[in-house]
């Protein structure tokens, strides 16, 4: 046992010395090795670590949300259309929502109104979420300017602030009574924005949904359901920087295999010669390939994903981050909760490690199979 | 020390910390706890349908209320030119009611 761990770690010594021989080649192919992982392993963080806090933030948004279309845009629901939905079998809540966009030409930024069902700021008050405050520089107080609908200045208090920790959600939103909601939006009072359903029965779900779809056929029902795929189907890998990210990534390590795999370099197949002509198995040189290969591999796998961890998770995304915000001026700043899925781990090591090494080992078994003489010649 | 000594010392290090992602994750989730319970309450109080992850069109800030064909629906030839629109495609939808939901077309009669 300890002779054949001492073999190991005597092959191991000798790899150790053949790689430093051709150090700036194999620092190149790490190099290159750990940045192909940090890529996939920060894609693969991040989208999972997205996917996974919306599919547990938004377990919580209304089980069904109805909009009404008009010439295939949407249009404000008429309150009587509550009064048809309310009393389908299986409703149990039922209540218009008001909400909206802004433009603030102040800074620039996208605001979302939203007027909540219960605790609304009063009149003339508003509760803004960090990235509003931080776009404006606001503190509380402090008065923001809308323009409504009629081309008046509606002047508002920020009195309340949503906390930093909640910005996923909260970043753009603006909280405000309904009055001032229809003074800016310029919305009738009998409208809402659309009608959120509660149903008592999951089961029945689907079938609520049908009945509303017969019973106002202008209207488009979307099932709390869809909300959850549509989150997860978002960083899918046919998205087209995904696919880029990856496909280069892939790409590199596909030239990284083949180039080993296509065979050894003149150098290498003489120091195979020669080991072999001075007496080493072919059990022995196939052991010192793996050993490299290994020690390239697993090394940058590590390394790569330690990277990645970091990146992602507490660095705020710093390669992903930009494209997300795009043009926008209101930046949300939020740091993601690091769900991390250890079988997407697992699945990265053996699509990166196993055949790196595999194709490492294959071009040695040829060259130290052959005659020594003839491979020193 | 040996060369295949530090070498396995590194690698071992290397797997060690790789393996404290795990252990910090776990901790880190348990910090975060209190801030998702709050974004929670938030999504349920207010009836939120998306999480806040860009802002710069509005089809982008709420994923699930917007149109198959959003990019389009300023003008015919209106190809989506907002970076974030890159990292996303066209959500399911089952189609209830006006719903745009992929379904077998009919035949025309």
């Amino acid at each position: 046992m300890a002779k054949g761990f001492d073999r190991q770690k005597n092959i191991l010594d000798f790899t150790l010395s053949s790689l430093l021989r051709r150090k700036w080649k194999n620092l190149a192919l790490a190099s290159v090795y750990t940045l192909v992982v940090f890529l996939l392993a920060s894609v693969m963080f991040f989208s999972y670590a997205i996917k996974r806090e919306a599919s547990i933030l938004l377990a919580n948004a209304p089980e069904i949300t109805v909009q009404r279309l008009l010439a295939g845009r949407h249009s404000p629901v008429p309150l009587a259309y509550l009064d048809r939905i309310k009393d389908i079998a299986g409703v149990q809540a039922i209540r218009g929502r008001l909400w909206g966009y802004y433009f603030d030409p102040v800074v620039g930024a996208n605001y979302t109104l939203v007027v909540p069902e219960s605790g609304a700021p009063e009149n003339g008050t508003i509760r803004v979420g960090a990235g509003v405050a931080r776009a404006r520089s606001l503190l509380a107080g402090d008065m923001i300017e809308f323009k409504t609908a009629a081309g008046d200045i509606l002047e508002l208090e920020a009195r309340e602030f949503f906390s930093a920790d909640s910005e996923l959600v909260s970043s753009d939103l603006v909280l405000l009574s309904a009055d001032d909601f229809l003074a800016i939006s310029g919305g009738a009072a009998d409208m809402v924005t659309d009608i959120a359903v509660g149903v008592r029965n999951p089961r029945e779900l689907a079938t609520v949904a049908e009945k509303i779809a017969a019973r106002l056929p202008d209207t488009r029902v979307i099932l709390r359901e869809e909300i959850l795929r549509t989150y997860d189907a978002v960083f899918n890998w046919r998205g087209g920087l995904l696919v880029i990210i990856l496909a280069g990534a892939m790409l590199a390590f596909i030239i990284l295999a083949w180039e080993k795999a296509s065979g050894l370099g003149p150098e290498e197949r003489r120091e195979i010669g020669i080991l072999k002509a001075i007496g080493w198995e072919t059990s022995d040189v196939l052991l010192m390939k793996f050993w490299e290969g290994m020690a390239v591999s697993l090394s940058s796998f590590f390394f790569g994903l330690l990277l990645a961890y970091i990146h992602v998770f507490t660095a705020g995304s710093g390669l992903f981050a930009p494209v997300l915000k795009g043009w926008s001026v209101l930046l949300p700043e939020f740091r993601l909760v690091p769900y991390i899925d250890a079988a997407q781990v697992a699945a990265l090591f053996f699509l990166t490690v196993v055949p790196y090494s595999v194709a490492t080992i294959i071009p040695a078994w040829r060259a130290s199979i052959v005659d020594p003489d003839s491979v020193m010649r | 020390m040996r060369r295949s000594h530090s070498f396995l010392f590194c690698l071992g290090l290397l797997a060690g910390l790789c393996g404290l992602i795990f252990v910090h994750a776990s901790l880190r989730r348990q910090a975060m706890k209190p801030g998702l319970l709050e974004k929670e309450r938030l999504v349920r109080e207010l009836g939120l349908t998306d999480i806040c992850l860009s802002t710069e069109a509005n089809y982008t800030r709420h994923l699930t209320q917007a149109d198959f064909t959003t990019a389009f629906q300023d003008h015919p030839l209106s190809l989506e030119h907002f970076p974030s629109g890159t990292w996303i495609r066209p959500g399911p939808r089952s189609g209830y009611g006006n719903g745009q939901g992929i379904r077998p077309a009919k035949k025309h009669p």
